[in-house]
């Protein structure tokens, strides 16, 4: 209900910029236009296209960040050796977005999606793992001590114990992963090629139709909040919840 | 059937220096028994513990269970834990069954013996329940069932109510009695609380600190169930306490300075401490 409210208010506050005319209507559109490209877009579709391009794109990323961070993590937390090397070098990488990567990633993938796909990889891959190392790291020695009184050693110790243990970590790894991936998406979009949201959004600026802009920003932070808090967030719940934490 | 010969255990310190633990520990425990191991914290009656467990490595001796030297963990030795350490994403149920996955048991057979455990802490009606949602003594007694669930030769309990408020404590040591009256297991108990380790036990070692050592050992020859009032146990624990002094001194001293002394010079009841100077 506030929430509705306050949405209002700022709709308002738009149009009344709208009407002030600081801008010309063409570079601000008001909120009525704005509605009606974004109604329009998905009715013929070329929103749900673009929006179809850009997810699978993510999902490619998005799998491979957490796939190859929870290995690297769970080396990390494995090896002293390797936490010392490898660890301190992604804690390094992690300080440089990803979406610096993208002129060597269209050097060595050109144009095309594999470009776009590697960013998104690299966006997302360094949280995964640092939240997995830590979660292995983590696990209760004492859990590890009831398992072995109990006979269990090796690998099960590893996939009955450890690895349970810590996957309240580690789904709060991928919760942040995806909103890195997410970032990196748009931004090698806007920069890339192809017809993802990103490229929708450029083409927008490109034809001076700043209402498709406003359109295209308006589901990009909307799915983003959507993923987030319903998804993600309500899976982080339930596990912490179950974990007793 | 369980020997301790001969158990030396130190620890490295950080500035390089020996820090003894335990020295020279000889002990004989018999099928059945009941046995505590009391001392005050830091005379090294939990490494004791883990050490036969085979969770820790003593620095020289060895641990004979049934002629078999220990070297590792095994589900032969059972232990219970003061945190109950349940496994917290499993049910009570699922953590009852943990250690018989690799057991040579039918699924049927595995889950017949967890019931048949679970019953006997009472715990029946919360076999869905995952542990967060259990009280404190709850989650022991589910500790204590998934224990005893492996079928283990030995039961080795790390104080494991000391967590736990007054009144559990005295519920579940009732329950402790009765399931070892029952199982007939061999059951090796840490504790600091005399009162506890003379209310459960057959014999009692007394453990002295630093280095931890075996300082004195009692048996306590009383029927069982036993009542807190029962004057041989007062006796016997005031018997105890009087051993016992002496290390909790040693202890504080080195807490606090040489200026503690367990018993000051008593005091008359008054708190006022007058002593008639108002006549």
């Amino acid at each position: 209900m506030k929430r509705t409210l306050f949405l209002g208010i700022l709709i308002a506050i738009w149009e009344v910029i709208y009407k002030l005319q600081i801008w010309p209507p063409i570079l601000f559109p008001s909120p009525i236009e704005v509605g009606t490209t974004l109604y329009n877009g998905f009715i013929d579709g070329s929103f749900l296209i673009s929006l179809g391009y850009s997810f699978k794109r993510l999902l490619i990323g998005y799998s491979i960040a957490v796939i190859i961070g929870t290995i690297l993590g769970l080396l990390i937390a494995s090896f002293k050796t390797i936490d010392e090397t490898l660890g301190a070098l992604i804690l390094a990488l992690q300080s440089v977005p990803s979406i610096v990567w993208l002129p060597l990633a269209i050097l060595w993938f050109n144009m095309g999606e594999a470009a776009i796909i590697f960013v998104v990889v690299l966006g997302g891959t360094w949280n995964m793992v640092i939240n997995s190392a830590a979660g292995i790291k983590n696990v209760d020695p004492l859990l590890i001590k009831a398992a072995k009184t109990m006979g269990v050693k090796g690998h099960q110790l590893f996939f009955r114990v450890t690895l349970p243990a810590a996957i309240p970590h580690l789904i709060t790894g991928m919760r942040l992963s995806w909103a890195f991936s997410w970032r990196a998406l748009m931004a090698g979009e806007l920069l890339g090629s192809g017809r993802g949201l990103g490229q929708i959004l450029m083409w927008g600026r490109e034809m001076g139709n700043m209402s498709m802009v406003i359109s295209v920003m308006i589901i990009i932070a909307v799915l983003g909040t959507l993923t987030d808090n319903l998804l993600f967030k309500i899976i982080e719940n339930k596990v912490l919840e179950r974990w007793g934490l | 059937m369980l020997k301790i010969e001969q158990i030396h255990k130190s620890f490295e310190q950080k500035d390089g220096s020996k820090l003894k633990v335990l020295e020279d520990i000889n002990l004989e425990i018999k099928e059945g028994e009941f046995v505590s191991l009391l001392g005050p914290s830091g005379c090294g009656k939990s490494t004791m513990l883990n050490i036969i467990a085979g969770l820790e490595d003593s620095t020289s001796g060895q641990v004979l269970v049934e002629d078999e030297p220990v070297t590792e963990p095994d589900s032969q030795r059972g232990v219970v834990f003061q945190d109950s350490a349940l496994f917290p994403w499993l049910t009570i149920l699922d953590n009852v069954k943990f250690g018989l996955k690799d057991k040579e048991l039918t699924s049927k057979e595995a889950e017949e013996r967890t019931l048949k455990y679970i019953k006997k802490v009472h715990l029946t009606k919360f076999i869905d329940s995952y542990p967060h949602q259990l009280s404190g003594g709850m989650k022991q007694r589910v500790a204590i069932a998934r224990a005893l669930a492996m079928n283990p030769k030995i039961l080795l309990m790390d104080e494991p109510f000391g967590a736990l408020d007054e009144q559990t404590r005295m519920m579940l040591q009732y329950e402790l009695q009765k399931i070892w009256l029952e199982t007939k297991k061999t059951i090796i108990f840490v504790t600091h609380n005399i009162r506890e380790a003379v209310h459960l036990s057959d014999r009692i070692i007394v453990f002295g600190t630093q280095p931890g050592k075996v300082k004195e050992i009692f048996e306590v020859k009383a029927a069982r169930p036993r009542k807190t009032n029962n004057s041989y146990l007062l006796h016997l624990e005031d018997k105890i306490l009087d051993v016992l002094k002496e290390e909790i001194e040693k202890v504080m001293k080195e807490e606090i300075g040489d200026e503690y002394n367990f018993e000051e010079n008593p005091l008359p009841w008054d708190p006022d401490r007058d002593l008639g100077s108002n006549i």
